[in-house]
């Protein structure tokens, strides 16, 4: 390779047209369309799916058939779906707000204090990092066990209240916020919770924005914790809920109802990403800018 | 068959970790009294810490060796540890710097006499919830590692280190651990590779690139659990659409689901098919951080695209490449519980059953929560492990800042 071109060759070649370094476009166009089909072909035939009868599921045929008031009856009615979508979305909105608030404070009291020892104290919650839920999910199991709390709402939300990820994303966050703002708040004579409320949150909603969305997914994704701690119907969550209609329809192979329950339970968190997707990139500094 | 008498090993480790640590700072001229003290300390410190809660056990006569082994292990980590300790404190103290980082000078801190009241205020929730909810249970595990706890029954027994040994002459786990290790390195390759390239073409001065983004993101919001039902629906060997169109086409049927290498390419194609979106948006950001003046100027240095992406982009990459490989291995170690829960059960035979899959069919279908904890508690220092890695790799190859 050459080190460093002579100036008589930038000048003829870069003035003309700088070359790309890229194949050409079309080619790109291309692959992404073929990404695009393949990629969405698993959810556009559930969707197919989801409106036939047994006998169109197995005639393979790629249009929409007749079976959709009758699979949605199925789902929502003997299987009670609509009951599992409830909980999802309670304990979902339940965390993410939980999640926000806690961290929103622990940010506040890791930035806007003094005192000794404080990356002790931050240190003591990033490193639950290291530590997946589900690996402690065995011992966590016979903590909430111990409180009493299987088959309620709090054993899904109470333990997900803390959450290293959103109180380092709000300690950046407010890092980045010139100080000027809080010394202003305070020869006003704020406190602190005020400055919080008045100040911080304005700044701060892409941040919110972007742990909004990772926790609503995370919470309305979750399968293996609700599968141990929730056994009675009336608190289980969608997921489980997808699962169990899995087996009820082994039998009779009956995919047109399961594929119902799917794409119904795709749908909250499709849109909640769909409709946060520009805070999320912002609040994770994906579209940084300099 | 020999014999080490605890008092004996605490003896020879407070020895050997106070010449260690005596000799580590004999650089300094003279004979360290206080570093020989801190290293005695350590070694002490880190038999007991170790040894103490199993009462020595994995000493006694009647055990094996692998018992012995992992008991000098454990003391051995553990004594390490201490060491580690001791010689950054001692590191810093000689140098004459404090032990404690200066606190931040961090210039709107807020002043006022209620100020600890209040810092408590906002700090406590969060650290409550994770001392009762993560901490607590992580003590947990490790302590249900050492005893016989059955699903239900209130009454537990101490075994010493019976769950990790029987784990470690188990050929079943031994498959469950290389199996997970293959379904990681699957989707890590597959997710990143052609994540990468769609990276790419997306990051391109395309007309409609964002709503290619759109279009190729939104798997992430899927749950594993309704992947997995997608993935049924397309390869289940008899109704499968794929199947369908294979014979179709090529007239073959393959056994997607029913044969051991099939059914864990299923498992890694639908967890790649969840996990690629996620790393689509990270590499889109990578690519967005690497200035269109370096690649050009490699252009007209007579770079083709191919050394451009390998000798530019791909360097400038690696921070992000780094974090996403830790993401989509730990996705790979716990998120697949669901894809396998729904597309195999574990099965053909228990040909998918992975790490994770096992702690489940262990501890709650089996209702041995000891052999769960210790299972659960190897995957910890995995992913441990794995972070750490990423931590240290990330910090030695970062990139040239541009």
């Amino acid at each position: 390779m050459r080190m460093a071109a002579q100036p008589s060759e930038l000048r003829s070649e870069t003035y003309v047209k700088p070359k790309s370094i890229f194949p050409r476009r079309w080619y790109a166009h291309l692959i992404l369309l073929i990404a695009v089909v393949i990629i969405g072909f698993p959810l556009f035939y559930a969707i197919l799916v989801a409106t036939q009868t047994n006998m169109e599921v197995i005639r393979y045929q790629f249009f929409p058939g007749t079976g959709l008031r009758e699979n949605w009856n199925f789902m929502i009615n003997q299987l009670g779906l609509g009951r599992f979508m409830l909980n999802s979305l309670f304990i979902s909105v339940t965390v993410a707000i939980g999640k926000v608030l806690f961290s929103l404070l622990a940010g506040l009291g890791l930035v806007y204090f003094r005192y000794p020892g404080k990356w002790l104290i931050f240190g003591f919650i990033i490193l639950t990092l290291m530590t997946p839920t589900d690996v402690l999910a065995i011992a966590l199991f016979r903590l909430v066990n111990a409180f009493h709390w299987a088959d309620t709402y709090a054993a899904l939300t109470v333990p997900f209240f803390a959450s290293a990820t959103s109180v380092f994303l709000f300690r950046q966050h407010f890092k980045s916020i010139p100080p000027e703002l809080s010394e202003a708040a305070q020869l006003d004579g704020a406190n602190p919770f005020q400055f919080l409320f008045k100040v911080l949150i304005p700044l701060s909603w892409s941040t919110i924005g972007a742990i909004v969305v990772i926790m609503f997914l995370d919470t309305w994704n979750q399968y293996l914790w609700p599968l141990l701690i929730i056994r009675s119907q009336e608190q289980q969550v969608v997921q489980v809920g997808i699962a169990k209609a899995l087996v009820e329809i082994q039998n009779d192979q009956a995919y047109g109802p399961l594929m119902m329950g799917a794409v119904l339970a795709s749908l909250p968190p499709l849109i909640v990403f769909l409709l946060l997707q520009k805070q999320f990139m912002k609040g994770f500094a994906l579209t940084r800018d300099k | 068959m020999f014999i080490i008498s605890p008092w004996l090993l605490t003896a020879f480790v407070v020895f050997a970790a106070s010449a260690f640590l005596g000799f580590a700072f004999r650089w300094q001229g003279q004979v360290r009294y206080w570093a020989l003290a801190a290293g005695g300390l350590s070694g002490l410190l880190g038999t007991q810490l170790a040894m103490w809660p199993l009462a020595y056990c994995t000493f006694e006569l009647e055990r094996m060796w692998l018992d012995r082994f992992l008991g000098c292990l454990i003391v051995l980590v553990c004594t390490a540890f201490f060491l580690w300790i001791s010689h950054w404190v001692i590191s810093r103290l000689s140098v004459g710097e404090g032990l404690l980082p200066k606190a931040e000078t961090y210039a709107g801190v807020f002043r006022s006499p209620l100020a600890p009241l209040l810092t408590a205020l906002c700090l406590l929730p969060t650290l409550i919830i994770l001392s009762i909810f993560h901490y607590y249970p992580l003590f947990q595990t490790f302590r249900l590692g050492t005893r016989l706890v059955r699903l239900g029954a209130p009454k537990t027994k101490f075994v010493c280190l019976d769950n990790y040994t029987s784990l470690f002459l188990d050929p079943n786990y031994w498959y469950s651990l290389g199996l997970t290790f293959v379904i990681a390195l699957g989707v890590v390759t597959v997710a990143m590779s052609l994540g990468l390239l769609i990276a790419q073409m997306v990051n391109l001065p395309l007309r409609g690139a964002n709503i290619y983004r759109a279009l190729l993101i939104w798997p992430v919001a899927i749950s594993p659990v309704v992947a997995g039902v997608l993935f049924q629906l397309l390869l289940n060997p008899v109704t499968g659409v794929v199947n369908h169109l294979l014979e179709n086409s090529l007239g073959v049927r393959i056994p997607w689901l029913g044969h051991a290498g099939f059914a864990t390419l299923s498992i890694v194609l639908t967890a790649a098919w969840n996990q690629m979106g996620f790393n689509i948006l990270f590499f889109i950001a990578g690519l967005k951080n690497i200035s269109p003046e370096l690649l050009e100027a490699a252009s007209i240095d007579g770079a083709n695209a191919f050394q451009g992406f390998f000798r530019i982009t791909l360097p400038l990459l690696s921070p992000f490449t780094f974090f996403l490989i830790v993401t989509n291995t730990i996705y790979a170690f716990f998120q697949t519980f669901g894809v396998i829960d729904i597309l195999t059960r574990g099965g053909p035979v228990n040909a998918t059953v992975s790490a994770m899959y096992r702690v489940y069919v262990v501890g709650v279908l089996g209702k041995d929560l000891g052999k769960a904890g210790a299972q659960s508690l190897v995957l910890l220092l995995i992913v441990v492990g794995i972070t750490i890695l990423q931590f240290r790799g990330s910090q030695e190859r970062v990139s040239y800042g541009v």
